[in-house]
């Protein structure tokens, strides 16, 4: 099987336009939630949402004329923006500027994203009920379709070989991920332009999720408590925006050109929990089917793992992850650090799997367990360190990184530092 | 120049983003300002919306350039 190698990261997150300073705040604790400010919410349950600090491009912050002309923006969902920036830091970071034929061919595009231009989507109905469907534009539809974050990246970078996107709720950017690793090692490309993007935060969506009982609506005084994975008064994840994408690479075409290589993605795990639209099988069957088939991949076994980048959302589902983890590693599990990113950024839906992934290589680049914040009473007792309030130094060689979505959809990603 | 051609005028600069200068008169939307056939859609749109007209689509094809639009909506008004 060819190798692929990780060469390249962008990301736009709740912490930060960039990864690098995405990740320093990570580690630093820094935590993004606060209450929404930019539309009505005094009556949705869930008020808060960890937002990307919008300004103009220093300290961090998100400047979108950056990234897109303006002309451009309006035509298309936020998503597609905050997709197209990632992607356009992750060809940079890696140095990859294909200028051939060659080259162009070689490289695919596999962006997802869970849901797509929802706010999109309500403003056009309002202008087909209150004005008629003369008053749709032309761009309402490649504007909110999700295959459009790879159609623009392929666009904009003439990236020529396979274009193609992957919607799966919140397992989204991994599946994407592994995907895409799997269309290097299969031949398909040399290099895959890989991730996930999301724009939720809006109010259609925080009803939708409120509805479903997935958001956490008990917080909305103190929003950086929000979103505390494992702790005992966990109520529900925080929503987040954003997006993740990392530039793959087969490994010998990364060392031929003298790549940086951030880890090699060694495994990739996918099940189904056939069991209920949003809740996780009980038995957390089908979260540790798709660890336990990332590692059978990965030809690595359990006791094998130093850090696991958990799902863990804030949600009752956190302790059925829990759960599967400890039957997985049995024995090894007070050798592990298993954290959820999530309590710093939120749950950014179809972009979480590939900003975590993310987070997971640079855990083995910098040998560091990034935290789980507010975890001020676990829920249960286990062995498993699970990173509270800081992060932690330690030797990380092996990674793993999950993702469940709604529909019962499960990915898990193995990262390796490299070794030739 | 009319209040009609300077509102077509703003119009054009704010849906291609071009510069105000290149928006004479004779300029093409597609040739000469870098429109595509989605933006001259939506342009017509905009040109429906601005002067409270309807603007056929057998009359938006032959709307190619910046004084195309002006004349027919100053006859359209008339």
């Amino acid at each position: 099987m060819r190798r692929v190698v990780i060469t390249g990261t962008g990301m736009v997150s709740p912490l930060g336009c960039g990864t690098e300073v995405s990740w320093s705040r990570l580690l630093a604790g820094q935590n993004s939630a606060r209450v929404v400010t930019e539309f009505e919410v005094e009556d949705l349950p869930a008020k808060i949402a960890c937002r990307i600090p919008v300004g103009d491009g220093s300290d961090g912050t998100f400047n979108v004329d950056q990234w897109m002309e303006p002309k451009e923006q309006r035509k298309v969902d936020p998503f597609i923006i905050y997709g197209v920036a990632a992607a356009e830091m992750a060809l940079e970071d890696a140095g990859w500027h294909p200028k051939t034929d060659e080259d162009q061919i070689a490289t695919g595009v596999l962006i997802g994203s869970g849901i797509g231009g929802l706010e999109g989507i309500v403003e056009a109905g309002y202008t087909l009920r209150d004005k008629g469907p003369r008053r749709i534009s032309p761009f309402f539809i490649p504007g909110r379709l999700i295959n459009l974050v790879s159609g623009q990246v392929s666009i904009r970078h003439k990236l020529r070989g396979p274009n193609h996107a992957v919607v799966t709720a919140c397992s989204t950017g991994a599946h994407a991920i592994g995907d895409a690793a799997r269309m290097i090692a299969f031949g398909d490309a040399e290099v895959m332009v890989a991730g996930g993007a999301e724009s939720p935060i809006c109010r259609i969506s925080l009803a939708g999720f409120a509805a479903c009982k997935a958001l956490s609506t008990q917080h909305n005084d103190d929003p950086q408590k929000a979103s505390r994975p494992y702790d005992r008064d966990r109520d529900g994840f925080v929503m987040g925006e954003g997006a993740g994408i990392v530039v793959l690479e087969e490994l010998e075409h990364a060392k031929a050109r003298g790549a940086k290589i951030y880890a090699e993605v060694v495994g990739y795990g996918m099940s189904g929990d056939a069991f209920h639209i949003t809740a996780p099988s009980e038995d957390g069957d089908g979260a540790f089917r798709c660890m336990t088939a990332a590692l059978k991949r990965a030809g690595i076994s359990a006791s094998d793992v130093d850090y696991i980048n958990a799902h863990g959302t804030s949600t009752m589902a956190d302790t059925i992850e829990l759960g599967a983890v400890e039957r997985l590693v049995g024995n090894a599990a007070s050798k592990i650090s298993m954290s959820s990113t999530k309590s710093a950024i939120g749950h950014l839906l179809g972009a979480a799997g590939a900003v975590e992934a993310i987070f997971s290589a640079l855990a083995i680049r910098d040998n560091i367990a990034p935290p789980t914040l507010n975890l001020d009473n676990p829920d249960v007792e286990t062995a498993i360190d699970l990173v509270p309030h800081k992060a932690r130094k330690r030797e990380i060689n092996i990674a793993l990184s999950n993702s469940f979505g709604f529909g019962g959809t499960n990915a898990s990603l193995v990262l390796r530092r490299y070794e030739a | 120049m009319s209040d009609i051609a300077e509102r077509v005028k703003k119009i054009v600069i704010d849906h291609l983003g071009v510069d105000a200068d290149k928006v004479v008169e004779g300029a093409s939307f597609i040739d000469d300002l870098g429109a595509d056939s989605l933006d001259t859609v939506e342009l017509v749109m905009a040109f429906e919306e601005e002067f409270g007209v309807e603007i056929p689509d057998d009359a938006a094809d032959s709307i190619l350039t910046v004084g195309d639009a002006v004349k027919f909506i100053e006859k359209a008004q008339a």
